[in-house]
């Protein structure tokens, strides 16, 4: 199998967000694989030690990406590929995104494209959906388990916790929930091994675009922090009591009772 | 003239979900003077849907029904939705951001070319730009965005935007529209309910979660008799869910539903990150916990430092007696 996996690195969102100059701050934070694309990098190295094959995983970043992309490498995929547009673009979005990756498909003939449902930093869940559409294969979306026989395909997927069973066929794109696999640790065999799989980069150049091919559509006018909450009322004295000053305050402070 | 706007309505189980309600009122803030066209699909008659979407503020609505259109496909919806959107020739879509419209938009925006802002939880115009707000990095911060290219397309979060009030006394035309969708190349087999009976989860006023704290499933039955004296739903963290108290189908947080009710119970919930970032835009956030230095406290309005079996039945009796006394 020919199997593709979208991956974004992100910011860990489990870290403090500060703004400099209407942009989040980067400086001295940790950059991670987006925590869904893990899912999706597990995934398809399961799908390929079960029916054969090989795992590219795709990038659009900058240098820093490489990083992301050989811990992929290091848990088991084949290649990697790095579309680097540091030199080409200031800003894009995810129409952006998915006409870059349009033209890297465009030749690959993938079987299997497995991306996270959602980044955590942007968190706009789009371009698994969008890139499906454009190379006209069906796609299915958070998806918590998967099984390939030929060509066809069962899989499960959860909707606002409901749980649907469908059945499609390959080629596909599939984005990955929460739920579907553990994903693995690189192993330290797995990391020496990784620095010598091959990992091509990309510039738009290469894919026959240029920087008006790929103009956003949006744009970001501002970015800020949720305005600061007030330290909350952490009540005292006697439960009865608390309960009683707590039921007074979301009636006639809060409104909300 | 203002813009003509589409607006994608959502049922589940044969009713109008309040998030299409709300996506008609933001189609109304994005284009004051504008038309609104609802657009429906489904199977069987939709006409009463159709006016229910007039009675809270859409001009006309669209509906097409077809066996295909039974359950959401990508596939089928998308064929059906794209054949209206080539007839009326909207200068602006909105949908809500539930399962179906974070599965659907990408889909059609990509299709038409255009750009999508996913997720919206704000409306605004500003130096005559439409401006919508939107969390990223888990709710920890906002972004402002506009569309620089193309029709104005975007998902709103539900419970954000306020519906209009309901007026039966509207009234506009529901047609039909028939489209012969293709054979689709993904079939839904079958579906399986978990919980989230009445209620619904994401669109509920007020919720009480409980988490790790809770101990056991009978630990949640306190929590479910205090969310029926609300008139609320129940949800849980993902750590109630881990160790087996309650369905996934009612996990708040990352990976779970993303909710912001009027009023937010937490009780047993210490208040992970991957749980804030699924209700800390809450109106009004309660934390009961029985650590102080518990994290879900640095977000809540009202603390108790106790025992939830202790607390929640207490409380349960004062909101039953001040109901008495309303």
């Amino acid at each position: 199998m020919n199997i593709y996996v979208l991956l974004k690195r992100t910011f860990d969102t489990e870290e403090k967000i500060a703004i400099n100059d209407g942009r989040i701050e980067e400086e001295g934070a940790e950059f991670i694989i987006n925590p869904y694309d893990e899912y999706a990098v597990e995934e398809a190295i399961n799908l390929r030690d079960e029916h054969g094959g090989e795992v590219t995983v795709v990038t659009i970043g900058e240098e820093e990406s490489e990083k992301q992309l050989r811990t992929a490498l290091a848990m088991g995929a084949d290649k990697a590929v790095l579309i680097n547009t540091e030199d080409d673009l200031e800003d894009g979005d995810q129409y952006t995104t998915v006409k870059i990756l349009e033209a890297f498909f465009e030749d690959k003939e993938a079987d299997i494209i497995l991306a996270g449902n959602v980044a955590i930093d942007e968190a706009s869940g789009q371009v698994g959906p969008r890139l499906a559409e454009r190379l006209d294969i069906p796609y299915v979306t958070t998806i918590t388990s998967i099984s390939v026989d030929g060509e066809t395909v069962q899989i499960e997927r959860d909707v606002e916790g409901d749980v649907e069973k469908v059945e499609t066929s390959l080629p596909l794109l599939v984005t990955c929930q929460q739920g579907l696999n553990e994903p693995r640790y690189p192993s330290l065999p797995g990391i020496m091994k990784a620095k010598k799989k091959p990992l091509e980069e990309l510039e738009l150049d290469d894919l026959d675009l240029d920087e008006d091919d790929v103009e956003a559509k949006t744009k970001t006018v501002d970015i800020f922090l949720p305005p600061e909450k007030e330290a909350g009322k952490v009540l005292e004295g006697e439960i009865d009591d608390q309960v009683k000053e707590l039921v007074s305050l979301l009636r006639n402070e809060a409104k909300v009772l | 003239m203002g813009k003509r706007m589409l607006v994608i309505g959502e049922s589940r189980e044969g009713a109008l979900r309040n998030v299409t309600f709300e996506a008609i009122a933001a189609a109304k803030q994005i284009s004051p003077d504008g038309e609104v066209v609802g657009v429906l699909c489904g199977e069987g008659d939709l006409a009463e849907q159709g006016n229910e979407m007039i009675y809270y503020g859409a001009d006309r609505v669209i509906t097409v029904s077809d066996e295909k259109l039974k359950t959401y496909t990508s596939e089928g919806y998308g064929q059906a939705i794209k054949a209206v959107i080539d007839d009326e020739s909207p200068e602006g879509i909105v949908m809500g951001h539930t399962a179906v419209g974070k599965d659907l938009t990408p889909k059609l925006a990509s299709k038409l070319e255009t750009g999508l802002i996913s997720d919206v939880t704000e409306v605004s115009s500003e130096g005559g730009n439409i401006i919508f707000t939107r969390p990223i990095y888990s709710g920890k911060a906002f972004e402002k965005k506009m569309i620089t290219d193309g029709i104005v397309f975007a998902t709103i979060r539900p419970n954000n935007i306020a519906s209009l009030d309901r007026d039966d006394s509207r009234t506009g035309e529901v047609t039909t529209k028939d489209v012969d969708i293709a054979d689709l190349r993904t079939i839904i087999k079958d579906i399986i309910r978990k919980g989230s009976e009445g209620v619904d989860l994401s669109e509920s006023k007020v919720i009480v979660a409980g988490g790790r704290g809770v101990k056991s499933a009978e630990g949640f039955e306190p929590l479910e008799e205090l969310a029926e004296v609300l008139g609320g739903a129940v949800g849980a963290s993902r750590g109630a869910c881990d160790a087996g108290y309650c369905d996934y189908s009612l996990q708040i947080g990352q990976t779970g539903k993303v909710v912001t009710p009027d009023l937010y119970i937490a009780a047993g919930i210490s208040g992970a990150i991957q749980h804030l970032a699924g209700m800390s835009n809450s109106k009004v956030i309660v934390a009961i916990n029985k650590d102080p230095e518990a994290n879900i406290f640095n977000v809540a309005d009202y603390g108790i430092v106790g025992d939830l079996f202790e607390v929640v039945p207490k409380l349960i009796e004062e909101i039953k007696q001040i109901k008495v006394n309303a």
